[in-house]
């Protein structure tokens, strides 16, 4: 193994600590960043679902609100996205490098694209089954979590899964203000100092990473659809 | 039971206004199997949206066992749509949920317990005969088999009305056919009201008592379905009579100069029709023995609607003209 890695990874042989403390970055800005993201685009993705034209709690306003927020976020480029965000940054974590810190720019960008996501796979849903829930007597309330939620469930994990796949592409930007990550690492060695095989090594611990997650959301999709 | 007063409803598109109900009056008694027939676009999906506010009227008062609808708060609305069922063109069962799951839909959240609810459930699906598919997935089911979970589904509250939104228009013949007699069959035994809307004369005089037709907006013409059959006032609710019977079928075979219309000097083609519900004496041999003529009938359709004939026969008419002439004034007289 050390001989293979040797010949054609020459430069990796030495960054093994360093590769694992970025994959450790990585999965810590996915999980924080797509915890708060997933639920704040859940919630915001209903509310534009619920409160535009036809929808169950239609409001005009609230709509218009919302929809021009989240369009108005998901229109701005992340890497300018992050040095826009960094007084914003400051205030609620105290800094505005390091992998903490890229949590915030990293909600900010997700969690727009999310919410749009949402809006779309739920508008998908038959409105004839809200139209049953409605002539059975369910409150709002009820519609959004005994149809929506749970009828939309396939639909919901299909983007859930995009998401998060587009997620760990922005850990990999979220390295221009120091946050760590493979990423970082990869541009770091492999681009600044020339050493491919270590770009060519992250690459592929990428590629696993996302293929992993696609394969769970395909699992979950699987068991949700009848 | 269910009183519709001067209902109105527009649908404002940008700029356009589409007037889909217009001044619509419906009394709908207790245990009626009312139907609602019009082409699409005539308005009548609106119109039954309407009665359990699905669809909120632009004006005019909706008033169901005594109280008015669009005066009720959301919660108290929701209190009274479980005592309105209803069940759709597409079903629109729950497709990630059992039919077990499908049918317990309605009575989650109302107090009753787990034990309770599945002996409820058992008891709807046993009434609609579908029992051994509980544990399958809406997808599993064809159109027929869904048609009766949404049923079970809709009666779970122990409504006393349902409506019935193009209920039988996605299915072939032979199931509507027997949705229908389920439907009878649930009018009979638990007497619940039913509302029908449908574009299918046959499904109107299958099972309906009353029937209003609706076109543009407006309902045209309106009674008991025999009278409707045997004397329709309006054009409209003669074309879609027609297509339930061949009777009209002399039309085309007078246009196309078919040889079984052709007739000699002085014979007459008559059709004869029912127009009441109590026809009982022999006309036809009554004619023919008492004016000495003879009728060569070519067809005949007679359907039995509210348990009465409706329909008739065309014939051919030969004999002494002044004899033809006294016959008919005869049958005239019999009217």
């Amino acid at each position: 193994m050390d001989r293979f890695v040797s010949a054609f990874m020459p430069n990796m042989i030495d960054k093994f600590p360093k590769f694992f403390e970025a994959l450790c970055d990585t999965l810590l800005m996915v999980a924080w960043a797509g915890i708060f993201s997933l639920a704040f685009g859940t919630l915001l993705g209903i509310v534009l679902v619920v409160c535009k034209k036809g929808g169950i709690l239609e409001s005009s306003a609230v709509f218009q609100i919302v929809d021009k927020a989240v369009n108005f976020f998901r229109s701005i480029p992340f890497i300018i996205l992050l040095a826009c965000l960094i007084d914003l940054t400051r205030f609620i974590m105290g800094t505005a490098i390091g992998v903490r810190d890229a949590i915030v720019p990293l909600i900010f960008g997700t969690t727009p694209f999310y919410a749009g996501q949402i809006e779309s796979a739920l508008s998908e849903l038959d409105a004839g089954l809200v139209e049953a829930a409605q002539s059975m007597g369910d409150s709002p309330l009820r519609i959004i979590f005994r149809v929506y939620l749970r009828e939309g469930a396939s639909s919901i994990a299909r983007v859930t899964t995009i998401t998060l796949i587009s997620l760990i592409g922005l850990t990999a930007m979220a390295g221009a203000v120091g946050s760590g990550g493979i990423g970082d690492f990869a541009i770091r060695y492999g681009y600044n100092r020339h050493q491919t095989d270590v770009a060519y090594f992250s690459v592929a611990a990428i590629v696993i990473l996302v293929y992993f997650i696609q394969m769970l959301g395909s699992q979950v999709v699987k068991r949700t659809k009848h | 039971m269910i009183k519709l007063k001067n209902i109105n409803k527009v649908f404002t598109d940008s700029d356009r206004k589409v007037y889909a109900v217009q001044d619509v009056n419906l009394a709908i008694n207790e245990k009626d199997i009312f139907g609602i027939i019009g082409f699409s676009g005539a308005g009548k999906s609106t119109l039954v949206r309407c009665i359990n506010l699905l669809e909120r009227p632009t004006s005019g008062t909706i008033e169901v066992e005594g109280s008015d609808l669009t005066k009720l708060s959301s919660r108290e609305l929701r209190i009274a749509r479980k005592k309105i069922g209803m069940i759709f063109q597409h079903f629109n069962l729950m497709p990630s949920r059992t039919i077990f799951n499908n049918v317990a839909y309605p009575l989650q959240g109302s107090g009753l317990t787990k034990q309770q609810i599945k002996d409820r459930v058992h008891e709807l699906l046993e009434l609609v005969g579908i029992s051994e598919k509980e544990n399958a997935y809406p997808s599993q089911l064809s159109g027929g088999q869904k048609q009766r979970v949404a049923i079970a589904r809709a009666l779970a509250n122990n409504p006393n009305i349902l409506l019935c939104d193009e209920a039988t228009s996605a299915l072939d013949p032979q199931t509507t056919k027997s949705i229908l007699r389920l439907l009878q069959k649930l009018n009979d035994s638990i007497g619940i009201t039913i509302v029908i809307i449908t574009h299918e004369m046959s499904v109107i005089k299958e099972i309906c008592n009353r029937v209003a037709v609706m076109d543009h907006g407006k309902v045209i013409e309106e009674g008991e379905v025999f009278s409707v059959f045997s004397a329709p006032e309006k054009e409209l609710t003669r074309n879609f009579i027609k297509t339930t019977s061949n009777l009209q079928k002399i039309e085309e075979l007078l246009e196309t100069n078919s040889s079984m219309v052709t007739i000699r000097p002085g014979e007459l083609i008559v059709r004869l029709s029912y127009v009441e519900k109590n026809a009982s004496e022999p006309l036809i041999s009554i004619i023919t023995k008492k004016f000495d003529i003879t009728l060569n009938i070519i067809f005949a359709n007679i359907e039995i609607v509210q348990s009465a004939p409706v329909g008739g026969t065309v014939a051919i008419v030969s004999g002494e003209r002044k004899q033809i002439d006294q016959a008919l004034a005869y049958l005239r007289e019999k009217m």
